[in-house]
């Protein structure tokens, strides 16, 4: 099991929100698999997202991400997951202007010690942007930004891939682009998606899908 | 409908508190250090305006003659001749604890001199003009005195300046022992018709238009620029605060703006209301600064006075009374500088279309793009400032050069930086470190209006510095040289004089007699000194340019030594004939610095000075005795004498004086060049903080690809560091070049003497480590803001960004 999530709780302080975003949720995900997270706004799915991915904690539960009890991380603990059995994608792609695509691309893996060239070659190849290379991000189209996101998760060879609402700025051809290459990449390099989506066209193309309503698995 | 759409622009003040106060208290620094120095020219201008005008040298034509004292057969051959002239007779003497100028009038004919005595109404007229006759000087003067016995009663009046004592001219030869002379003859306005001409019945005499400005504001104007430079420098830094956060405020309120033009508001009402807003901030501001700058100016006016007192002998009142047009100008200012801070966000606006979104970068302003377009405007600019120098003589031509200079330099520093940056990010090691570069150059745009008050203040810290530094260097040194004396004893009567130098000199190695006549040259007054063949002068005296027989030539009576000043300002170097009296004319064999003092000095032998200056007073003299035994002969001729401790002083004490003079004399641009430090680090900090909502979208991404917020923390520490330390690098040679300008230029201009530049490495490094630090504590505060934030927060930058 890579990713187990039991009966997890989570509230923001001084929302003035009494009922919890997320209210005993739980799931779980095996290495290799698609799973995906569909729900209304509000519902607290990119929540549950950013708390699998060590970027949040929660008020009780416990989310347990290849053997390791996430609750019982600090915070340089939670980092060092981040830098190694997961990465994100996120919908505003959130890449490094200050660096250019190269760069971009082969960042996390490096931050993480698990600088692979040869496999970030094959990436860029495969993700179309061996052209771009030298660009910075403004440089590039939204579909093109995205692609550079996913490649520079993928470049760590992560066990689990994060991604949240990763086509939602995108137009439909693109977001077809991007999701096609999304899968064909983790699919090849055996690492588990847990994606977030509105869209219930995306979520039926991955193994499971999983719907979110008010804090709880419907 | 303008209510309301005012008091939603207005909304955004209360969610931005910080923001409020940075740009208030930008303002109101900016407007404080500005009026400080108004105050502080104000107050002198007046003192000596005052000045002139009781003393009536500013709106009449005078008499003096070549040779420093005008007979009294002149004055008598005047009167006779139907010219209405009144005649004043000036020295310097010591009263109680302090040398004051004595000025004899004649009361009867003198324009104003009669308003004093009209002052005291229970004083005869009889009294001022009868021995011992009255003493009037300002109650400052007098308590300056101290409670010692003068030579004739004194009586204080408000309608003196400070340093000046007024008499009947009888009592003044008396007190000053120099019966029978006139300094100068007032040629009073009201002549009868048919006058014989000047230049018939006193040929001798040279007649001096009257004045448009007193000496005293012509020896003062340099001090009183480099005063205003400083202010306006600082008034600049304080801007650079106000432009960063205006420019911020009308950004972040873009979709305020947008949706009130979409509900109907006009953009011409907006942009009222927002000039209106300006002006009201502007006001408050405005009001704080002045609160701040009479504080300022308050403290720093003591040390003004008497380093012009010092320096110049410019009569300045300790005290600081305020006009109503120093408010009015210091309002005006904080309003014009609002406007200037605030006038790109408005055109900005003006120029912005209905439906642009709000963004956070453009306000930042030049970006990494447009660094060739600021290159090319500081090189320009640094052009225009050499232009300015080739162009205008004198002081205006060098504060020209300092200000393209500065303002180039200033435009150049973000280019400069971006260069660097690149060139390290390129040569960077790690994936930390080359993010780090390339953020860091990234970030130049926000804080490059900080970065370059920065430059500013570091370099006129370096700049001024330097001067001060290697002017104290030198004047330390040449005080060595000059006062070579062991003893140097002043006495109170020419008689008494002559016994003090028979008891000397079996007591001491030498006596030499310190005795000079006063003169003019090419129209400025001229001290003409005689010394003795003595071996002192020859191996002490600080020449900076001579003959090889030099002390021959000058003992023999053909030659004459010059100050720096007048050999500047006469153009006069060793080998050019230069005429001291009608009938005396010498060659010019060495020129001597001369520190401190704003006239022209020549040395003639003693011999040449007492045959051809008339009346030349013998009562001081430098004594020569091994210092060992100094102290003794200094107490034995005290009490063989009855003489005041002021009278016999040593080396060491005058050397102190002169030091302590010089001291005062930097110590109000040391303050300035302090604060204008700390507005350019309060700069850093107000672009650190306005930059801190800008930042988050830049590092949650690498926080979310596992980089702990400890560890960013730290980055942006270092960077702020970075930043500050290489401004810092690159204000060195900056700070350099202005220290060549001020010494070599601005230096020779203002006092008429060039100084040695010394450079002090120590010094940079002490400041580059203070700018670091300034660095790091600007950014301390966002930094813990970064450390503390909580994930969600962080998390909102990848759910929230529009």
């Amino acid at each position: 099991m890579l990713l187990r999530v039991q009966d997890v709780t989570k509230k923001y302080p001084g929302t003035g929100v009494t009922r919890p975003v997320l209210d005993g949720v739980s799931l779980q995900l095996n290495a290799g698999e698609t799973l995906a997270l569909t729900g209304e706004s509000g519902s607290g799915k990119s929540t549950l997202l950013h708390l699998a991915g060590a970027l949040d904690s929660f008020d009780s539960g416990e989310i347990l991400l290849d053997g390791k009890a996430l609750s019982r991380l600090d915070d340089t603990g939670r980092a060092a997951l981040r830098r190694g059995p997961v990465a994100l994608v996120f919908q505003q792609f959130n890449l490094i202007s200050s660096l250019t695509v190269a760069q971009n691309l082969s960042f996390h893996a490096r931050l993480g010690e698990r600088f692979d060239p040869d496999w970030i070659a094959r990436l860029t190849e495969r993700l179309g942007l061996s052209e771009f290379v030298a660009r910075y991000p403004e440089q590039l189209s939204g579909g093109q930004q995205q692609r550079v996101a996913i490649g520079r998760a993928l470049a760590l060879r992560p066990r689990l891939l994060l991604a949240d609402e990763p086509t939602g700025n995108l137009d439909e051809i693109a977001s077809d682009r991007v999701l096609d290459l999304m899968l064909e990449l983790v699919g090849a390099a055996g690492t588990a998606l847990f994606l977030v989506t509105h869209s219930t066209e995306i979520a039926a193309r991955l193994d499971r899908h999983l719907h979110l309503r008010a804090g709880r698995i419907a | 409908m303008k209510r309301a759409a005012f008091m939603a622009l207005l909304s955004y003040w209360r969610r931005q508190p910080g923001q409020l106060v940075t740009l208030l208290l930008g303002l109101a620094l900016a407007t404080g250090l500005w009026s400080a120095v108004q105050a502080i020219n104000d107050q002198a201008r007046s003192s000596y305006a005052l000045a002139a005008e009781q003393l009536g040298a500013r709106s009449l034509a005078t008499l003096t003659s070549a040779t420093g004292a005008i007979p009294l057969k002149r004055y008598v051959t005047l009167r006779r001749a139907g010219w209405q002239v009144s005649p004043v007779l000036e020295g310097r003497v010591r009263l109680g604890n302090r040398w004051v100028t004595l000025m004899g009038v004649d009361f009867l004919s003198h324009p104003t001199a009669s308003t004093m005595q009209e002052q005291q109404p229970e004083l005869a007229p009889v009294d001022v003009l009868t021995p011992p006759g009255r003493l009037f000087a300002h109650p400052a003067t007098v308590d300056a005195l101290g409670p010692g016995k003068t030579p004739a009663p004194i009586l204080r009046t408000d309608g003196l300046p400070i340093g000046i004592v007024l008499t009947d001219i009888a009592t003044a030869e008396r007190i000053l022992g120099r019966a029978g002379q006139i300094s100068r003859l007032l040629v009073l306005s009201d002549q009868p018709r048919d006058l014989p001409a000047l230049s018939e019945i006193v040929p001798d005499l040279t007649l001096t238009a009257p004045q448009r400005e007193t000496d005293i504001s012509r020896l003062t104007d340099s001090f009183h620029m480099n005063l205003t430079a400083f202010g306006f420098l600082s008034f600049a830094v304080g801007l650079f605060i106000v432009h960063g956060t205006i420019g911020l405020a009308f950004e972040q309120r873009r979709g305020t703006i947008r949706t009130l033009r979409a509900l109907g508001v006009p953009l011409a009402a907006i942009s009222r209301l927002l000039l209106i807003e300006l002006m009201g901030l502007a006001l408050v501001s405005g009001a704080l600064g002045l609160v701040m700058g009479y504080l300022v100016a308050a403290s720093l006016l003591p040390d003004v006075s008497a380093t012009l007192r010092g320096l110049y002998g410019a009569p300045v009142q300790g005290g600081l009374s305020l006009r109503p047009s120093w408010f009015v100008s210091g309002l005006g200012m904080a309003m014009v500088g609002a406007l200037i801070a605030g006038g790109q966000g408005l055109g900005t606006l003006y120029r912005l279309p209905l439906l642009s979104a709000p963004g956070q970068q453009r306000w930042l302003g030049a970006s990494l793009s447009q660094m060739p377009v600021m290159a090319t405007a500081g090189a320009i600019c640094i052009g225009l400032g050499g232009l300015g120098l080739w162009l205008f003589e004198g002081l205006l031509g060098g504060f020209a050069l300092l200000a393209g200079l500065m303002l180039g330099a200033a435009l150049l520093l973000p280019p400069m930086l971006a260069f660097v940056l690149g060139q390290i990010a390129r040569r960077a090691k790690g994936v930390v470190g080359e993010w780090f570069w390339a953020d860091l150059r990234s970030t130049l745009p926000g804080l490059s209006l900080a970065l370059m008050a920065l430059l500013l203040a570091l370099a006129t810290n370096i700049g001024v510095g330097t001067m001060v530094s290697s002017f104290r260097l030198t004047f330390t040194g040449w005080l060595d040289q000059r006062l070579a004396a062991e003893l140097y004893v002043t006495a109170p009567k020419d008689d008494i004089a002559q016994d003090i130098e028979a008891w000397l000199i079996p007591r001491s190695d030498a006596v030499l007699p310190i005795r000079y006549g006063e003169g003019h040259i090419l129209g400025q007054p001229v001290r003409v000194y005689g010394i003795a063949d003595h071996p002192t002068y020859r191996n002490h005296w600080p020449l900076i340019d001579a003959q090889p027989d030099v002390w021959q030539r000058l003992g023999d009576g053909s030659g004459v030594l010059i100050n720096e000043q007048l050999a500047r300002r006469a153009d006069l170097w060793p080998g050019a004939r230069m005429t001291l009296t009608p009938e005396l004319s010498a060659e010019v064999v060495g020129v001597y610095s001369d520190y401190g003092n704003p006239n022209g000095q020549a040395i003639v032998a003693l011999p040449v000075l007492l045959a051809h200056f008339k009346g030349v007073a013998n009562r001081q003299f430098g004594v020569r005795i091994p210092q060992a035994r100094a102290a003794d002969l200094a107490d034995d001729l005290r009490q063989t004498f009855d003489l005041p401790a002021s009278a016999v002083l040593d080396q060491s004490a005058i050397k102190a004086r002169s030091l302590a003079v010089f001291e005062k004399t930097f110590v109000v641009t040391a303050a300035l060049n302090v604060l204008t430090l700390g507005v350019a680090s309060f700069a850093i900090l107000t672009s650190l903080l306005t930059l801190w909502t800008l930042r988050l979208p830049q590092v949650a991404p690498i926080w979310a690809l596992g980089m702990t917020r400890r560890k960013l923390a730290q980055l942006e520490l270092l960077r702020s560091t970075a930043l500050a330390a290489l401004t810092a690098v690159l204000a060195v040679p900056l700070g350099l070049l202005l220290a060549w300008i001020l010494l070599a230029v601005i230096n020779v201009d203002a006092f008429g003497w060039r100084l040695p530049m010394y450079i002090f490495p120590w010094d940079w490094l002490l400041l580059t480590a203070l700018a670091s630090l300034a660095g790091a504590v600007a950014a301390a505060l966002p930094a813990h803001r970064l450390r503390s934030t909580p994930p969600s927060d962080l998390l909102k930058v990848f759910s929230s960004e529009s």
